[in-house]
């Protein structure tokens, strides 16, 4: 009833105050709607594949090997192939992208290259992923002959991440403040010694945080792998760099578009190991933030 | 004994602010100099220069001579971080780097290469002693230098500044930010430390300037408009500028 | 004299390690160029342009493609912009503190679901779920890619336009309240306009998301690439432009000519993106030039 009145209000007299407030109550609560169906669908996925993929987990399940075909047993070699490419991918974007990322912040002027530079960034940023698959393929694996391999899709995970990090990194070498710098330099330190000394140990939580967020998107994607590193069925874990490997977002793919007769149970699992290893490298950098926000001496 | 001889030093930035005209000065060894003025007379600039810490900023233009002990430190061509070990600078806002109270000492020496702990522990305990604050602080070297009060963190900057023995010491405005009780505490030490340093500094006031001056030197707008001995400065200015910035009629 | 050796390489190596960025960028337009561009002396400009992509009888049209892309993320915005828009209000300017802590984190964890995850609740929920729905005969359909194109998008844009909106300075907002306006006219006709253009820029990241996206749309929209001209195309299978790369690529024989057209298919996508990614960047400098002479 109230509602009502509150309607017919707006109607009759839609400058008054009172109509302007119940225009806002309304807008609110509209507001509020379209914040829950964004949010609500997290909490509705996370608990569904949590319902639905729990039962298949087992100490089995996360240590051995497919068998019969990849209908029954476990997944070890994804779990491990997804490791492996995290790593890889690690190892080299890391030192790159927060060279780049040093670069940019305490030592590249406001010039035309460096407004190249981060336009280059944004643009690697914006790349759809399969199309760093084709890349990849056509220069890691055909170009250099790495093959499908892991190095060669570490080396495309590797540019893919490269603007996250970088990006990330520059804000949090940004924050230290500028006086330290000063500080520094006036006691006679050269920039890299400042930056080494003082500049990079402060900044180390938010680089460390934008890092891994970076590697948790690398760990979850598909695409860039298809063509460079991922293979559907090994009966052996990868021996070498230039092995291909199984992994988990391929795996999780396969087996739930192209396997007849798959068990619903085993791709839920599959898809909750996924899931909890993304999240899980989430949190830790959620709890790094954190923590270095507390500790902070400035 | 001339430590600095500023002579048709020009210097401008490139946003325009802050710039300084054909300055002559000669800063004796020894003793206290100090460059007051109102705000944006260049007061700040000029110190930077003798520690070439404007390399830092956007400088459009900078011609003339500035020699200290027989070498023109504005030639490029000069081992820059040796000019800033020489000369130790302190700023207006106490700056302690996120470190404990020992390691915000070392740090200079540290970067200089040296790595000998009984070298290091004599440094920090002799520039504390310099500063006044060892007896403050002497339990607690440990502790995050943020954990200090405002006062007792421009004296570790003040003694930071000393770890290196420079022969030169600038102050920009260094008592700003301190209550009465440890601006006092800094001026007993300045006093003691011109013995040993020669000594530039800027004040916050002129009362400040007419307390601690050796010699004197007004800057107006970038111009050096009068420069003598505390003594006659203060109480017999000869520029009228001079009298009415003391006085107070302006500022 | 050793130190400057040493910061010299340094200094080097961080100086590439910068411009890094730029040769990455440079090294996949070569090579999309190089492995795409013999498309066009292989196909002829009429069969790109045709209406059927069926490579196995030669038959190269790429509209199709393009449609199929173009349907889903329109789709995609048409959904996505306006939840995102109004999610990014409400965190930015309607919710309380604690809410928005707990708001703010929620959605950069839907944004680092792993899209394959979200194409594989694509198949096993929601394209039955619309086959019911619109009596169907299959759920794999255009609209299905919309929805999860959508869920896609939304993060970004919620993260990029709730950064614009904060940093409208609080005088604006004040200033309106002062003059009597109520909270919800200050955001629409104060605070909104005033991050323009950072709104700009999140809608067009996030559509720029929506359109590469490859993993999720594979796996839900049915893979028919047919051109979708009729009303009803959003309910019926359709084929995007990653799709199909990452769907063929697989069975191409090396430097065969539908190797060149994926490719080819791939030099677009990247165009494309660097297109949407240049006007967001133009997007944000002027606002940020323009916030810069305000505030001066």
């Amino acid at each position: 009833m109230e509602y009502l009145r509150g309607l017919t209000e707006i109607f009759r007299h839609p400058g008054s105050s009172a109509s302007r407030n119940l225009k806002q109550k309304f807008g609110f609560g509209f507001l509020i709607v379209t914040a829950l169906i964004t949010v609500v669908p997290i909490f509705a996925i996370f608990l569904y594949i949590l319902i639905k993929g729990l039962p298949a987990i087992s100490w089995t399940f996360l240590t051995a090997f497919p068998t019969d075909g990849v209908k029954q047993g476990g997944i070890l070699p994804a779990i491990i192939g997804t490791f492996y490419l995290t790593i890889g991918t690690a190892i080299f974007s890391v030192p790159l992208g927060i060279g780049a990322a040093i670069y940019l912040s305490e030592y590249a002027s406001d010039n035309r290259w460096t407004r190249m530079i981060r336009l280059a960034i944004i643009n690697l940023a914006g790349i759809p992923s399969v199309v760093y698959g084709l890349f990849g393929l056509g220069i890691f694996v055909i170009f250099l002959r790495f093959g499908t391999s892991i190095l060669a899709g570490s080396l495309t995970l590797a540019i893919m991440t490269l603007p996250v990090i970088i990006s990330t990194a520059e804000e949090a070498l940004r924050a230290v403040p500028q006086a330290f710098r000063v500080v520094s330099i006036s006691v006679g330190a050269t920039r890299w010694q400042t930056v080494r000394r003082i500049v990079l140990p402060q900044s180390l939580p938010g680089i460390l945080t934008g890092v891994i967020l970076g590697l948790e998107r690398a760990a979850g994607e598909t695409a860039p792998i298809l063509f460079t590193a991922a293979s559907f069925f090994l009966p052996r874990l990868p021996s070498s760099p230039l092995s291909p490997t199984m992994a988990l977002p391929y795996h999780l793919f396969v087996i739930s578009t192209q396997v007849p007769g798959m068990p619903v149970k085993i791709q839920y699992g599959t898809a909750l190991v996924l899931i909890i290893f993304v999240l899980g490298m989430n949190l830790i950098a959620t709890i790094i933030r954190s923590r270095a926000r507390a500790h902070r001496q400035w | 004994m001339i430590k600095i001889h500023v002579e048709h030093l020009n210097l401008q930035y490139s946003d325009g602010k802050e710039s300084l005209r054909d300055i002559n000065l000669d800063v004796l060894a020894n003793q206290i100099t100090v460059v007051f003025g109102p705000a944006g007379g260049g007061k700040s600039s000029l110190l930077r220069v003798f520690n070439r810490l404007n390399d830092l900023a956007d400088v459009k233009l900078i011609s003339g001579r500035v020699v200290m002990d027989d070498v023109d430190i504005l030639e490029p061509k000069i081992d820059v971080t040796a000019l800033r070990r020489k000369v130790g600078m302190v700023f207006a806002r106490p700056v302690v780097l996120p470190m404990n109270i020992r390691s915000n000492l070392t740090y200079a020496l540290e970067l200089a290469g040296e790595k000998r702990e009984s070298v290091l522990d004599e440094a920090v305990e002799r520039s504390l002693t310099q500063a006044a604050l060892w007896d403050e602080v002497k339990d607690r070297l440990n502790e995050p230098a943020v954990s200090l009060s405002g006062g007792q963190q421009q004296r570790l900057c003040l003694a930071r500044s000393l770890v290196l023995q420079p022969e030169v010491i600038l102050l920009d405005e260094p008592t700003s930010g301190l209550d009465p009780i440890s601006t006092g505490k800094v001026e007993a030490t300045l006093h003691e430390l011109k013995e040993r340093y020669t000594i530039i500094l800027v004040p916050h006031s002129v009362q400040q300037a007419a307390r601690v001056a050796d010699f004197a030197a007004f800057f107006l707008q970038g111009e050096l408009i009068e420069q003598g001995s505390g003594k006659e400065l203060f109480i017999n200015p000869k520029d009228k500028r001079t009298e009415d910035y003391i006085m107070g009629r302006f500022g | 004299m050793t130190k400057s050796w040493n910061e010299f390489i340094l200094d080097w190596l961080i100086k590439i390690s910068g411009y890094s960025a730029i040769i990455f960028v440079a090294l996949i337009f070569y090579f999309l160029l190089h492995e795409g561009l013999p498309t066009l002396s292989e196909v002829s400009v009429t069969n790109l342009l045709s209406l059927r992509w069926y490579p196995i009888e030669d038959y190269y049209g790429i509209l199709p493609l393009i449609g199929g892309s173009l349907l889903v993320t329109v789709g995609a915005a048409l959904f996505a912009i306006p939840i995102g828009l109004c999610t990014a209000i409400f965190i930015a300017e309607v919710s309380p503190r604690w809410a928005r802590e707990i708001l703010k984190p929620l959605v950069e964890i839907l944004g680092g679901i792993p899209s394959v995850v979200l194409g594989f609740l694509g198949i096993l929920i929601l394209a039955p779920s619309l086959r019911r729905i619109f009596d169907l005969p299959t759920g794999l359909t255009a609209l299905a890619g919309s929805i999860l194109l959508g869920g896609i998008a939304i993060p970004t844009i919620v993260s990029v336009a709730e950064d614009a909106l904060d940093s409208v300075p609080r005088s604006y907002r004040d200033a309106s309240l002062a003059l009597g306006a109520t909270e919800w006219q200050t955001i629409w006709r104060v605070t909104l306009p005033a991050a323009r253009s950072g709104v700009l820029t999140a809608i067009m990241l996030g559509i720029g998301r929506a359109i590469g996206e490859t993993m999720a749309v594979m796996m839900v929209t049915g893979n028919a690439p047919v051109i979708p001209l009729k009303l009803n195309s959003i309910i019926s299978p359709v084929r995007t432009m990653t799709a199909t790369i990452a769907a063929e690529m697989g069975e191409v024989a090396k430097n065969s000519t539908h190797y060149h057209v994926l490719f080819f298919i791939g030099l677009v996508l990247f165009v494309i993106s660097l297109g949407i990614n240049i006007a967001a960047s133009a997007a944000a400098l002027r606002q940020r030039q323009r916030a810069e002479r305000i505030l001066s």
